[in-house]
């Protein structure tokens, strides 16, 4: 099972790099990317990864400070993810300058060219920062999250493998005062990501929002995006949990209830990103501004009718499934809704991005954009990498946090309190001895 | 090596258990050298009167450098080393300049704590600390005492401790 979808993601990966290779090879010509259409599937892509990323920083850390305790059987598995996604992500901005080997001239450093420094009333810099600090806090965080789990691996390894735990678990022995410090760390890391990880996706809409063009003007966007990128990252969450749970076997970590309260983080988000959509038509119309009003009007029903209409059907019409709790506990059902989502929430990216351009002031000017065999490659080259990327941790790493479900066991743990509690607080064992 | 140490340990299954141990030794006025939980353990820092961690102190301070690093930084920039009028803004857009010092006050203060956090513990990538028992990073708890300069009735007294105290099983170790 494992080795058959690892083969299929490195075939996708090797087709993803095969068609970067070409791009940069050949410059962005190999896009179908016009003076009009300045932004394609590229953009589009970035903004979807990036929305999926926003899952995995938002269980751990949000709901860790709510104090969900569900969140302890997905959260590790879910901070990955949004590792992974936020790599793939990061790609596209990269290869989309053209020029891949002055990328760097992004990164505000002392240079030899004046110095010239990067625009930092821009909000594509804006975004340049929100990202890499979101991929460093999310791996931080992560990553010492694992240091104690890779010890328990450590410690119950032999041979090789103990000496590559051995490298990772950085000499955790589980010291009273390492528990306590990095207890404290955990919480302030938690802290510290909750506003970063609403800022990332703010600040990706800045991207759109401060510019002048009528459908991306617009002051809704911030708190839509972020909607909407809890509702795909959850959507993705979903998706791999339900295959990790089955191959992996962990059905007793990972459970209907883990399932059903993300369905209902599902629910609660498609519904607020329809009420966007509809705010959005609803403020076009109201404003009297005729340029928005059309701008609005292409999207719905211009070229690009499809794309809104298969965001429409997937964001906000399929998720009412949900109201019924037989269809929120259906693994089946959760799996295929969870790619619907996902799908919808590319489309709502494509409409946000083609329609408006296709369509600008100027009709001499008006374009519409197909994407080459080369963009829709290094789309499935991202899934690859991701896919690819999720196959080995799960492999070499525990998807489950391991040391905090301990913690939460005798507080949570189904043995423990309950009806069919089979274990009994160890007083009474104490007490014996 | 030059600072070997001979431990005697007791290992136990519960961290009530555990707990309860703990308390104990301290009536007794037994040294506990150090205790080595699968899992951080609810009032464990208590009983062992750990003091409060200033890692949050570090914390703020690492935000506070990225936060004056960011907007210092760009206001220096854009004022004085390389004005450029965007957008007919002025120079010192302090609006625009907010995102930016948000970002980097979050990335110091992680980076900042998380650094000094393996490096005030002694850990780190290759670092290889001496273990008990390879049982404790899985689900056993261990209450470990230092040898060295006790006398032998001492270690009578720790070992009848232990005992007592519910640990099931005892041994020493040098590490």
């Amino acid at each position: 099972m494992w080795w058959i979808a690892f083969a299929v993601s490195v075939t996708f990966l090797t087709i993803g790099v095969i068609c970067i290779i070409l791009t940069i090879w050949d410059g962005v010509t190999e896009w179908n990317l016009n003076r009009t259409i300045g932004w394609g599937w590229d953009i589009t892509n970035f903004v979807w990864w990036i929305g999926i990323g926003h899952a995995g920083t938002l269980i751990s850390a949000i709901l860790l400070l709510f104090r969900q305790k569900w969140r302890t059987g997905v959260n590790r598995a879910a901070e990955a993810m949004t590792i992974f996604a936020v790599m793939c992500a990061a790609l596209f901005p990269a290869i989309h300058v053209g020029r891949i080997w002055v990328v760097f001239f992004f990164f505000p450093y002392p240079n030899s060219r004046g110095p010239v420094w990067p625009n930092f009333n821009s909000p594509l810099l804006w975004d340049l920062f929100a990202i890499s600090t979101y991929f460093t806090v999310s791996l931080l965080f992560w990553y010492t999250g694992l240091v104690p789990d890779f010890a328990t691996l450590r410690d119950r390894s032999k041979g090789i493998r103990r000496k590559l735990y051995n490298l990772v678990s950085f000499g955790w022995t589980g010291s009273a005062k390492h528990w306590q410090r990095h207890e404290s760390l955990s919480l302030v890391l938690a802290g510290l990501a909750t506003p970063l990880v609403l800022s990332v996706h703010t600040i990706v809409s800045f991207d759109f929002a401060t510019s002048v063009i009528p459908g991306w003007h617009t002051t809704i966007f911030p708190p839509y995006f972020v909607a909407g990128a809890i509702f795909s990252g959850f959507a993705m969450v979903q998706t791999l949990m339900v295959i990790t749970r089955k191959v992996l076997n962990l059905k007793e970590y990972i459970t209907l209830e883990h399932i059903e309260s993300m369905n209902k983080v599902i629910l609660l988000t498609g519904t607020i990103v329809g009420v966007a959509y509809l705010t959005e038509l609803f403020i076009s119309w109201y404003s009297g501004y005729i340029y928005e009003q059309f701008a609005f009007f292409n999207r719905a029903l211009g070229p690009y009718w499809w794309s809104y209409f298969g965001m429409m059907l997937c964001n906000v019409v399929s998720p009412q499934l949900f109201w019924s709790k037989k269809i929120r506990r259906s693994v089946w059902w959760t799996f295929f809704m969870s790619i619907f989502v996902n799908i919808g929430m590319w489309f709502e990216r494509f409409v946000i991005i083609a329609t408006t351009l296709a369509r600008d002031y100027l009709p001499s000017s008006w374009s519409y954009y197909k994407p080459t065999m080369v963009e829709i490659g290094i789309f499935l080259g991202t899934l690859g990498i991701f896919f690819t990327l999720y196959l080995i941790f799960t492999r070499v790493a525990p998807v489950v946090a391991v040391a905090e479900i301990k913690h939460i066991l005798k507080t949570a743990g189904d043995q423990y309190v309950g009806k069919d509690a089979t274990h009994h607080h160890s007083a009474e064992i104490a007490h014996k001895s | 090596m030059a600072n070997q140490k001979e431990v005697l340990f007791g290992l136990y299954s519960d961290e009530e258990v555990l707990l309860k141990a703990i308390h104990k030794a301290k009536a007794a006025h037994l040294d506990i050298m150090d205790v080595f939980t699968p899992f951080p353990v609810h009032g464990l820092d208590e009983a062992l009167d750990l003091k409060e961690s200033r890692l949050h102190i570090v914390g703020f301070i690492f935000g506070l450098l990225g936060a004056l690093t960011a907007f210092l930084g760009m206001t220096w920039i854009f004022v004085d080393d390389w004005p450029i009028i965007i957008g007919g803004k002025p120079y010192w857009s302090v609006p625009a300049f907010i995102p930016i010092t948000f970002e980097l006050t979050v990335l110091f203060a992680s980076i900042g704590m998380v650094v000094v956090f393996y490096v005030i513990g002694g850990l780190g990538p290759g670092v290889t600390n001496p273990t008990l028992d390879d049982r404790i990073t899985d689900d056993k708890f261990c209450i470990a005492f230092d040898q060295h300069g006790l006398s032998e009735k001492d270690v009578d007294k720790v070992k009848a401790f232990l005992k007592d105290s519910g640990a099931e099983e005892i041994h020493t170790k040098t590490i």
